[in-house]
């Protein structure tokens, strides 16, 4: 007999959601067979069963969420094995914290983890993260407990902190002057900001209530969604946005785009505008490498890679699954990657891998209607492309108006990163490939 | 309110319970004709006679014991132990017979008594009449240890330990007998029914720089500490245990929640004492609130000597502590003087 | 001070000697007896044979946990000197207490159940083998420290004669008490305060496995409370009636004279210190000697009762029946009653509540929310 424990499926998941028993109470199972498919904070993922024998207990129904750890069901040698429960309520109920309490103090540990990383150790969501740079290695600083309390509440950086302790400890005198005098204080670290959002979160799961007179009733919210909350607004409350905006003649790019998929029309490969348009990022993104960057816990990353993420729209919300070395793809390996990728993604079996590394991001409203939108930052990258719908309008064309097809284009850059002069260069770039497309392949 | 010492407070106190209730009587070696070592008991023999002054062999197993038994037929002994010291010849019948008869036997009888007996160093008592080792009893669930210090409250927490129907472990100190304090004026009234809540500390003094925190004796001293430091612009705050078991650790951390910074003096010695369960309790209530690591100030890790220059130097004093104090502070920034 | 059978040194040699004394008939006539009477003495020694029996049983089925002291070889001793206790009087005992709690009145359904560990036991399951304890049959408990109870035996005593009753406390031990420190603080505190108490010794001859030989330098118990001026007697502890009879003599000559005495009944020990104890210190002589017919206790009742025409087969068969019945049911109370709720872990750690007591469960941390 032996319990299956939610196991971590990724290296930021917390707890994991039951998405479907493959096996059903009673079935033979092999080393090998798909048990149980899983809802992490990223992907739903397929877990197996690590020895033989007969599933002879589900202890976690679809749909519901435990941390990992947490038992999840029982393999035992015969199908009739009777799974040892609860015996006596009083033991139990000491023996086993409640999944709340075990996900608080899963909770903690994150928090607690958070607190001592660097921050490149942890990837942004749902993209992934630049390879850390030794950064981490960097010593905590030495602080009295009070004092790191303190600077998580009014915000403070603590690493920025001189202390005057016993070798250098910060202790609270540093926190009062640093916090009376401004110190060097800059933007609020994200670690920070994380950790003053706790309380209210930690309330809002203890003690919900909804009688607020909307009417309102709780819905179940999936990891992907919960994910989606945290970093975005991690991202709008930290990253300094700046945002770019220039409008394309797509005249150009419809044709090559007509010529394009009529060479490849035997091979059932159909190349969209938005494949063009991440081509064309990567592209521009090899002639502009200072965009290709992230800022990271005071640190300005240079990307070696690529990798052009494109934001679709799930069930679930939204992910970004990752192209990466797109600069090296070729027009029709993106389509059919970015086809496929999509396709997991509605299903929900991206991998993590497939949606982590990410150094740049494409958000296509344009199917939807959309003129024209300001994309949200995915951190830690430093920009994101937001595309509009093509329309006709009448524009002025060689001294005369012309009806001419056009695209909107929005760049969101983080301004810790790129300056606004750069971001206009890379963005003038970007349009004058897209207006003469052959670019985007040479 | 009048003014008198520890030593008086205990012997009226004890004198008014056993005019209160029949059922109290005193036992112990030297406490009747010899009217008690340190002189407690004076007077209760002339007064109450023999069956309830009862002079014990030196045999602080039987006569420990002997009370055990007859408090679980219902009589509310108060022993005297001339010191805590001796309580070692005893403690099977402390520990595995008072402390255990009640759960032991699933609750059928309950053994109101109250071991009275004082600790302390400091009297050139050497090696084996100088410990403290309140520590023992302080460790073992079914037993309440109290320590008073002041009069006022020897008298309050008397008249709990004798009128409470578990064995409490009644602590005094040598060093405190003749200290004086306030004491209401029916103090010594049987029908006094002032008594202290067994299980509270308190604070005795408040302050904002430090919580010092101490017992018996050393809340005592602590209480100086805090008054001399005060002249130098410190402001303590202090915390008297009162009560060994159970123990009041909100309280304490509550005061350290508010100065961010501790020190704990105590009588016994450092390693395993007493100070170190409030130190760990400090740690795990008051975690986000400490400035500095908490300081223990505790007697040197030696069998007391004789000699009165050793025997000072192993003692905790009120310049040890303040010393310790000002370490503590001067490394969270405050200005010291 | 009598001096009945002594029983100085048991060797091989010796025990031609124990033999002789089992043959020779110098218990109590029957002639004064009701035979009822004597027939409840048989029942109630056949019942603690029984009861330990079934005891040991559920021992080796881990019905039964912890240490565990069978009173086997003791039976006479046993019901003579809870026979010659009024219900009023108190009883200590060590932790060899199952027949003296059943003895002294206590339902042996809840004495099996406390064996058990369950909420009917006579102490909720908080005790155990060793600590059998009720204060209405006035069995004040058993206690595992050798020892531990004569102190608490003598303050029992104390708090009797404060008030002026008139009950005794018995105070029962092994031999090898004899030898410890609370053992002389307590006779020398009992003969000076006067106190209402006899001790007994129950003589095994074995201090778990260290004779008496080599553990009393002197090694005729009886006579050990002569430094306090304790009169002391020695008894057949095989033969119940002249247990009976000695121990109600000096527990109303402790009524009568408020003072204490001492008593050592001696009889074998049928098997090791415990039921775990395979007594390998025993020779195969020795063993047989504790566990003949001469020396057992029934045997030897049962053979006079015989003799006197009290005892027929067919009612020897019934009682047997009949005893054999009780003991099933109690095993099978005891089964069937409820374990502790870990709620109720801590109910008896105070009697009066005071704040900041500990609830805390081993993982729990000090500052639950």
């Amino acid at each position: 007999m032996s319990e299956i424990q939610m196991p971590r499926l990724s290296d930021t998941m917390e707890e994991g959601v039951i998405s479907t028993w493959v096996k059903n109470v009673g079935d033979k199972v092999a080393s090998g067979d798909v048990l149980v498919e899983i809802e992490t904070d990223k992907a739903v993922m397929e877990y197996e069963a690590y020895e033989d024998g007969y599933l002879v207990k589900q202890s976690v129904s679809e749909g519901d969420t435990v941390p990992i750890g947490a038992v999840i069901g029982v393999i035992a040698d015969s199908p009739d094995a009777v799974p040892e429960d609860s015996g006596d309520g009083g033991e139990e109920k000491h023996a086993a914290p409640p999944k709340e309490e075990q996900a608080e103090k899963a909770e903690d540990l994150k928090e607690a983890a958070e607190g001592t990383e660097a921050e490149a150790g942890k990837p942004a969501e749902p993209a992934g993260a630049p390879a850390p740079s030794g950064d981490d290695e960097a010593p905590r600083p030495r602080t009295s407990p009070l004092a790191r309390r303190l600077a998580r509440e009014y915000g403070l950086d603590i690493t920025k902190i001189r202390g005057s302790g016993p070798k250098g400890r910060i202790v609270r005198a540093d926190i009062e002057a640093a916090r009376e005098g401004g110190a060097a204080q800059e933007t609020p670290h994200t670690v920070e900001a994380k950790e003053e959002a706790k309380p209210a979160a930690e309330k809002a799961v203890t003690a919900p209530s909804f009688d607020d007179g909307r009417d309102s009733e709780e819905l179940k919210v999936s990891n992907v969604r919960k994910v989606i909350a945290r970093r975005l607004t991690e991202s709008k409350q930290t990253v300094p946005h700046f945002y770019l905006r220039r409008t394309i003649d797509a005249e150009a790019l419809k044709a090559f785009r007509a010529q394009i998929n009529e060479q490849l029309s035997s091979t059932g490969v159909k190349v969209s505008f938005n494949d063009l348009i991440v081509k064309a990022c990567a592209t521009t993104l090899k002639l502009h490498p200072a965009v290709n960057t992230s800022w990271v816990d005071d640190k300005l990353l240079q990307h070696g890679r690529v990798n052009v993420g494109v934001a679709v729209a799930v069930d679930a919300g939204l992910v970004v699954p990752v192209l990466h070395d797109t600069d090296k793809a070729t027009l029709s390996e993106i389509s059919t990657r970015t086809r496929e990728l999509a396709g997991k993604a509605r299903d929900g079996k991206l991998k993590p891998q497939e949606m982590s590394g990410g150094t740049f991001s494409v958000s296509n409203l344009g199917m939807f209607g959309v003129d024209s939108f300001s994309a949200v930052i995915n951190p830690p990258e430093a920009a994101i492309l937001a595309v509009g719908a093509m329309r006709q309008e009448p524009v002025v064309v060689d001294g005369e108006v012309a009806v001419r097809n056009r695209i909107s284009l929005e760049l969101s850059v983080d301004h810790r990163a790129v300056d606004g002069a750069v971001g206009a260069a890379f963005l003038k770039d970007l349009a004058e490939i897209l207006e003469e497309p052959m670019r985007i392949i040479l | 309110m009048s003014v008198i010492t520890y030593r008086q407070a205990l012997r009226d106190t004890l004198r008014a319970e056993m005019v209160r209730d029949e059922n109290v009587l005193v036992m112990g070696e030297e406490i009747g004709v010899f009217e008690g070592s340190y002189k407690i008991t004076e007077g209760l023999l002339k007064e109450f006679g023999p069956r309830r002054v009862k002079d014990t062999p030196i045999a602080e197993e039987g006569f420990v014991g002997a009370a055990v038994g007859a408090a679980m037929l219902g009589l509310r002994p108060v022993v005297e132990l001339m010191t805590i010291n001796f309580s070692l010849i005893a403690i099977d019948q402390i520990i595995n017979h008072a402390a255990k008869i009640y759960g032991m036997f699933g609750g059928q009888s309950s053994v109101p008594m109250v071991i009275r007996t004082p600790g302390g160093g400091g009297q050139q008592l050497g090696a084996t009449h100088s410990q403290n080792i309140e520590l023992f009893y302080s460790f073992i669930p079914g037993l309440k240890v109290l320590a008073p210090s002041t009069p006022a409250e020897a008298s309050e927490m008397l008249r709990a330990a004798i009128r409470d129907d578990d064995p409490v472990l009644f602590l005094e100190n040598l060093g405190l007998y003749n200290s004086k304090g306030e004491v209401a004026d029916d103090y010594a009234e049987p029908d006094n029914d002032s008594v202290a809540t067994i299980g509270r500390a308190k604070v005795t003094r408040e302050g904002s720089d430090i919580t010092l925190i101490g017992y018996s004796r050393m809340a005592m001293v602590a209480g100086q500490v805090a008054e001399k430091l005060a002249e130098e612009d410190i402001d303590v705050e202090v915390v008297d245990l009162r009560c060994l078991r159970p123990l009041d650790r909100q309280t304490f951390v509550d005061s350290v929640k508010k100065t961010g910074a501790a020190v704990i003096c105590e009588d016994d010695w450092l390693t395993y004492g007493i100070g170190a369960e409030i130190a760990a309790s400090i740690q795990e209530g008051a975690f986000d609130y400490l400035d500095a690591p908490v300081r223990r100030v505790a007697m040197a890790e030696v069998p007391m000597p004789y000699a009165k220059p050793l025997e000072t130097a192993a003692l905790p004093s009120v310049e040890s502590i303040s010393t310790a104090i000002k370490e503590t502070l001067s490394a969270v920034g405050k200005r010291v003087g | 001070m009598a001096d009945t059978a002594k029983p100085k040194g048991r060797t091989a040699a010796r025990s031609s000697g124990t033999r002789r004394r089992g043959r020779k008939d110098t218990s109590p006539g029957l002639a004064d007896e009701k035979p009822d009477t004597l027939l409840d003495y048989y029942r109630q020694m056949v019942f603690v044979r029984r009861f330990e029996e079934r005891t040991a049983q559920a021992y080796t089925q881990a019905r039964i946990g912890g240490y565990c002291h069978l009173n086997l070889g003791e039976e006479a001793t046993v019901v003579g000197l809870m026979t010659a206790l009024r219900e009023s009087d108190y009883l200590f005992t060590n932790y060899r207490d199952h027949g003296y709690a059943i003895g002294k009145g206590m339902d042996p359904k809840r004495v099996m159940a406390e064996l058990y560990g369950r909420t009917d036991g006579v102490s909720k399951g908080w005790g155990g083998s060793m600590h059998m304890f009720d204060t209405e049959t006035r069995m004040l408990g058993g206690y595992g420290i050798v020892g531990g109870q004569l102190p608490l035996a003598a303050g029992a005593a104390l708090a009797i004669s404060y008030r002026g009753g008139d009950e005794v406390v018995m105070c029962q031990m092994g031999d090898g008490t004899t030898n410890i420190g609370a053992w002389h603080e307590t006779l020398n505190i009992a003969k000076l305060w006067d106190l209402p108490i006899v001790f007994v010794v129950v003589n095994n001859f074995t201090g778990m496995g260290t004779t008496v030989e080599r553990s009393s330098a002197e090694p005729d118990l009886y006579k050990r409370g002569a430094a306090f001026r304790i009169e002391g007697e020695r008894v057949d502890g095989r033969d119940v009636l002249a247990v009976r009879d000695t121990a109600a003599r000096l527990v109303e000559r402790a009524r009568e004279e408020q003072t204490p005495f001492l008593l050592e009944a001696w009889s074998y020990r049928m098997k090791g210190h415990s039921v775990v104890d395979p007594a390998k210190y025993r020779t195969d002589e020795q063993k047989d000697e504790a566990r003949s017919e001469e020396n057992d206790p029934i045997a030897l009742f049962g053979e006079k009762l015989t003799r006197e025409g009290i005892l027929t087969d067919e009612l020897r068969d019934e009682i047997a029946a009949s005893v054999k019945a009780e003991v099933a049911e109690a095993a099978e109370f005891a089964e069937n009653s409820p374990h502790p709720e870990v709620s109720t872990l801590f109910d008896y750690t105070y009697a009066t509540p005071v704040p900041n007591e500990s609830t805390r469960m081993p993982a729990d941390p000090v500052f639950a929310e």
